[in-house]
């Protein structure tokens, strides 16, 4: 209740992470509202329906309330004009996130007649934002404002994906990057092995549980290996995969 | 979305779109060719000529069986342990149904040009801008790209608008040195370029605008050209496929004894992971290719066996260096720092 996780990866793909989210908070019955920048709807449905989750249900009966980024931009550059009082989403484009915020807010308020346990936010992935014009402050300033709202005001959680490189020379997504991670709860951090690509295990994941917001030492870090399947990810103690045993 | 790095002086990285284009015909998918340098007509002319299945089999089916029946009759006397394993298949010999073939020294006559709908934006040719999207801060020529593109979808149907279509058919798209100065954009010439957010918006759009409609997209890029890796780092995010083209002329591995057969290298650095939790990882990462007459043919990159005579320090360090420039993974799958890989 009113955690912020996040996930980040580093020279791989964490976007396993995101789905598990997903179907994980669909199936506790949480109401969720997906901010998916990168894919399209019918990406995340054919993977959650392999993890045995129908969006398209949860859509219907209001669960899951879903921003596809790539056709709201489209409807928002090759559109007719939009009608006054409903202003796009991503109309944020021009100067500062506030518009993506109301548009959270919206959807995650209570609404007559919801029986949803509570809210929960998913981002994937904050690190676009910067490839589209926004700042890094609006960036963070937008976490700050939905964290207020979301995990405070309505005692929900909220996880975000973004994208970092140790020697990365994209300076503003760093600054977000760090800057996130100061304020998390809960960080899950998905990397490469240090030795380089292998079959069996694809990838390492630390997790970073916040104990006290002020001392880092006190954070509880475990790391596990994992391998992605078709339909699930096996995590297992470092070294000791099922090839090698 | 395949982005492809070009390689310095465009060579081969323009082979690779030619063969994309090429097999768009050969499919008989539309046709759109976006280029700033080259007039899209002239790429289209240019284009390989399809091996007709006859000829192709028998040809690749000739090579193979020479060097088959070489080596069938000896054994291996010291390695013998790798008897064993299957013989590795550095190119095609059998026909496989998935694609065509081409052949690099004839070009693809008009007819079969003509048989599909060609649609061209050629930079320097387009009328002056009429706004009818807002541009969103974009740099203009990408704006008016995007804006072409958009409207060979809807009007051809590309995106399902038209129920009235029966046959839907297959949207390819080209475009060539995009983010180069041509585009009017000075992401390849300065360190920090005017507007850094124009190329990834503008792929941002076109991922949107592939996901919306049947179409598949090839992209070159200078990339050798763009000194702000920040914006490479993003635009690796935006695309589903990244390739990069690394040609050995004029770089010393031309003379290095390891790539005498090849003619540049391959790395593969992301890999789509579409609709499932997995993305589809070949065995090996160290690809190469090479220009023979008639073929251009990517393989897995295999190190000949030391056998000079002076087995110098030299040489084994050289090894080594490149075997560790050779295997560095892509992006969908996780890379380290060492390579050890197992």
């Amino acid at each position: 209740q009113g955690k912020f996780t996040l996930l980040r990866d580093t020279r791989t793909d964490g976007s396993f992470l995101v789905h598990h989210f997903l179907s994980f908070y669909l199936r506790a019955g949480c109401k969720v509202c997906f901010v998916a920048l990168l894919q399209s709807f019918s990406h995340y449905s054919i993977v959650a329906q392999k993890l045995g989750v129908s969006l398209a249900a949860a859509k219907e009966r209001g669960q899951l309330v879903f921003l596809e980024g790539l056709k709201s931009c489209l409807d928002l550059l090759f559109g007719e004009e939009e009608q006054p009082g409903q202003p796009s989403p991503l109309q944020f484009l021009s100067r500062d996130l506030r518009a993506l915020f109301d548009f959270v807010r919206v959807s995650l308020s209570a609404a007559a007649g919801d029986s949803w346990k509570g809210p929960v936010l998913l981002v994937d992935d904050l690190s676009v934002l910067l490839s589209l014009g926004a700042a890094p402050v609006a960036v963070l300033d937008f976490i700050h404002y939905c964290r207020v709202c979301v995990c405070c005001q309505l005692k929900g959680n909220i996880v975000v994906l973004v994208h970092s490189n140790e020697d990365s020379e994209d300076e503003e997504n760093a600054l977000v990057v760090n800057s996130l991670c100061h304020h998390s709860d809960l960080i899950l951090w998905a990397e490469g092995l240090a030795t380089g690509f292998c079959k069996d295990v694809h990838g390492q994941i630390k997790i970073i549980k916040r104990l006290s917001l002020r001392q880092a030492e006190q954070d509880l870090v475990q790391i596990y290996q994992y391998k992605i399947q078709d339909r699930n990810v096996t995590f297992f103690a470092r070294g000791l995969s099922a090839a090698v045993l | 979305l395949v982005f492809t790095e070009e390689d310095k002086y465009g060579l081969y990285s323009n082979l690779l779109f030619k063969y994309f284009l090429a097999e768009g015909i050969v499919c008989g998918h539309d046709l759109f060719v976006a280029s700033a340098k080259e007039h899209p007509d002239n790429i289209l002319k240019e284009l390989p000529a399809p091996l007709l299945d006859d000829c192709c089999r028998k040809e690749l089916g000739d090579e193979a069986a020479a060097e088959k029946s070489e080596d069938f009759q000896d054994s291996m006397k010291i390695a013998w342990r790798y008897q064993n394993l299957p013989k590795m298949e550095t190119s095609p010999t059998t026909y496989t149904k998935f694609g065509h073939y081409y052949d690099v020294s004839k070009k693809m006559s008009p007819e079969l040009c003509q048989s599909v709908k060609l649609h061209s934006f050629y930079l320097h040719e387009e009328l002056p801008f009429e706004p009818t999207m807002k541009t969103w801060n974009m740099n203009s020529g990408y704006a008016r790209l995007l804006q072409s593109i958009q409207r060979i979808i809807s009007q051809e149907g590309f995106d399902g608008s038209d129920p009235q279509k029966k046959q839907r058919n297959v949207l390819r798209i080209g475009i060539q040195s995009l983010g180069s100065i041509l585009w009017g954009d000075d992401v390849c010439c300065s360190d920090a370029p005017e507007d850094p957010q124009s190329l990834t918006k503008f792929l941002y759009v076109l991922r949107g605008l592939l996901r919306k409609s049947l179409s598949a997209c090839i992209i070159t890029v200078p990339a050798h050209l763009i000194q702000n890796k920040a914006i490479m780092e993003r635009v690796t995010n935006l695309s589903d496929m990244v390739v990069g083209l690394e040609s050995f002329i004029g770089s010393e591995r031309e003379t290095n004894p390891l790539y005498k057969d090849y003619h540049g290298l391959v790395h593969v650095h992301q890999i789509p992971r579409l609709n499932s939790l997995i993305c589809d990882v070949s065995d090996t990462k160290d690809l190469a290719f090479r220009l023979k007459r008639k073929q251009f043919t990517i393989e897995r990159l295999h190190l000949p066996p030391d056998l000079s005579d002076t087995v110098s320090r030299a040489s084994k360090q050289d090894l080594a260096g490149s075997a560790k420039l050779l295997s560095s993974g892509c992006g969908a799958m996780a890379i380290g720092k060492k390579h050890l890989d197992f």
